[in-house]
């Protein structure tokens, strides 16, 4: 009996003792005894500093949108020619293709028929406005040395597509086709020389016919 | 007892006032000086090259000459991509364009290899978002359309779509919601089947007829191909047949024939 109370005791001291040394390095007192921290071979050393590398690298920065404005003069048939502005933007595909959306304005004058007539105009809202959806390809990429030391990077470009053109009270559809020449000042901000023909069916002066109208254009770009 | 405050006014105003030329100056320093956010914009990402040499190209395409070469084991900043082209810049400062078939053969600082993301068939299948430009017939009138589309899987999409139609006797627009099926989304070309329903306005022609603009509700099926060209490029062709409800007593049924190019992305 003796020795169950004994035994009883002992077993009550080492969970005590061992509770004790459990809870020793929770109030910190145990620090000194504090087991040293495992020396970590050196070759994991190395393995975060890879992973970080990894997420730090940076994006590379894609520039295939182009943006700008341009201004010139356009011919609207029979109705003289007269300045025209507008903006584009345009996302280049491959090295040859793009597409290309185009906004216009231009201002119709008067016909030789309302001049003569003196007075009597045809219709009144004489602001043309358009846009173009276009597909273009630079068939001649090239170089351009200015004096001895520069060179600048070209394309002659193709490019035709469809819009719409809002002329003398009506929308009209158009095709449009063209040549253009960008010149690029930097790799990212362009010069262009544009020439483009709008086609649209116009009844405005009796019956309906199929019109040319041209338009020449110089504009600027930026790339991002 | 007002000499004090005199001294002390001065005194306190100038040190005022030289705390907020510090703070200009300081200002000042952070406009001219890089921070920390302009500084990691800045920072390029390196690739050493892996193939025998790095061929440097004046201009961004096939035809632009090759003027500079750099050596197996050095190491090239890329500052920018165009379509498929890489500027690059070397450790002594010369800038050139590299082709997206080299640069695949350049490797990271830590020795793996650069992983250059290029649209595929597989990306034709899976890509959430589509845009695309069509145009073509819708009932002897002339239609210009755009649309934007996202996928809820490979299979189903929805897509809501705008259009200008242009005719002889009237113009008008449309808009529409669309509901589209691929059955086999992973061919190159796909078919696939849509039903959808939408608005319709007309208005006649200011030299034509008199008459009075109209809008209606339009219902449609159909169904086209989805091609894939190159990159993220996509050619469509599509047949649809409308169902317009008028406020007459018969319907308008109208047919539409269209084909232009999309993204994805």
């Amino acid at each position: 009996m003796e020795s169950r109370v004994r035994v009883l005791f002992l077993i009550t001291a080492v969970i005590t003792l061992s509770g004790c040394a459990a809870t020793k390095n929770l109030f910190g007192i145990g620090d000194d005894e504090a087991p040293p921290p495992t020396a970590e071979p050196p070759g994991q050393i190395i393995d975060p500093q890879v992973e970080r590398r990894e997420i730090k690298e940076p994006a590379i920065d894609r520039e295939d949108f182009e943006v700008g404005a341009f201004a010139g003069i356009m011919n609207i048939e029979d109705f003289g020619s007269d300045a025209v502005y507008g903006v584009r933007i345009a996302y280049h595909v491959t090295e040859g293709f793009f597409v290309e959306a185009t906004l216009g304005q231009s201002e119709a004058s008067l016909t030789s028929f309302e001049l003569l007539s003196g007075g009597a105009r045809l219709f009144d809202d004489r602001t043309l406005t358009y846009y173009n959806l276009n597909l273009g390809y630079n068939v001649l990429p090239g170089e351009v040395f200015v004096g001895e030391g520069r060179a600048y990077n070209t394309n002659f470009y193709l490019i035709a597509g469809l819009g719409s053109t809002k002329f003398a009270d009506d929308d009209r559809f158009t095709v449009n086709f063209g040549a253009g020449f960008r010149f690029l000042f930097t790799d990212s901000i362009a010069f262009h020389v544009d020439f483009r023909d709008h086609l649209f069916d116009i009844d405005i002066l009796g019956r309906e016919k199929t019109t040319h109208n041209l338009e020449g254009t110089i504009g600027m770009t930026v790339f991002f | 007892m007002s000499e004090p405050s005199t001294t002390t006014i001065p005194s306190t105003s100038r040190s005022s006032s030289s705390a907020w030329c510090v703070c200009l100056l300081a200002l000042a320093l952070l406009a001219i000086a890089p921070g920390p956010a302009e500084a990691a914009e800045r920072e390029l990402r390196k690739v050493a090259i892996a193939d025998p040499y790095l061929e440097m190209h004046t201009g961004p395409g096939r035809g632009f000459p090759i003027f500079h070469v750099v050596d197996r084991g050095e190491s090239v900043e890329i500052v920018m991509q165009r379509t498929d082209w890489y500027q690059v810049r070397t450790d002594r400062g010369v800038e050139g364009w590299v082709d997206q078939a080299q640069m695949e053969l350049t490797l990271k600082p830590d020795g793996s290899e650069v992983d250059f993301a290029r649209a595929t068939l597989e990306d034709f299948t899976n890509a959430k978002w589509e845009a695309g430009i069509l145009a073509g017939d819708f009932g002897g009138a002339n239609i210009i359309s755009l649309y934007g589309g996202y996928s809820l899987n490979p299979h189903v999409s929805i897509e809501v779509w705008g259009s200008q139609i242009l005719g002889n006797f009237s113009n008008g627009w449309m808009g529409s919601v669309n509901v589209v099926h691929e059955t086999w989304p992973d061919w190159r070309f796909s078919p696939f089947f849509t039903l959808g329903a939408g608005v319709i306005h007309t208005s006649p022609k200011s030299t034509i007829i008199q008459g009075d603009d109209r809008t209606d509700q339009v219902g449609h099926v159909g169904a086209g191909l989805r091609i894939y060209a190159t990159r993220r490029f996509v050619f469509r062709v599509e047949y649809k047949s409308y169902v317009v409800f008028t406020s007459r007593d018969e319907n308008e049924e109208v047919a539409e024939w269209k084909a232009g190019f999309a993204f994805f992305f």
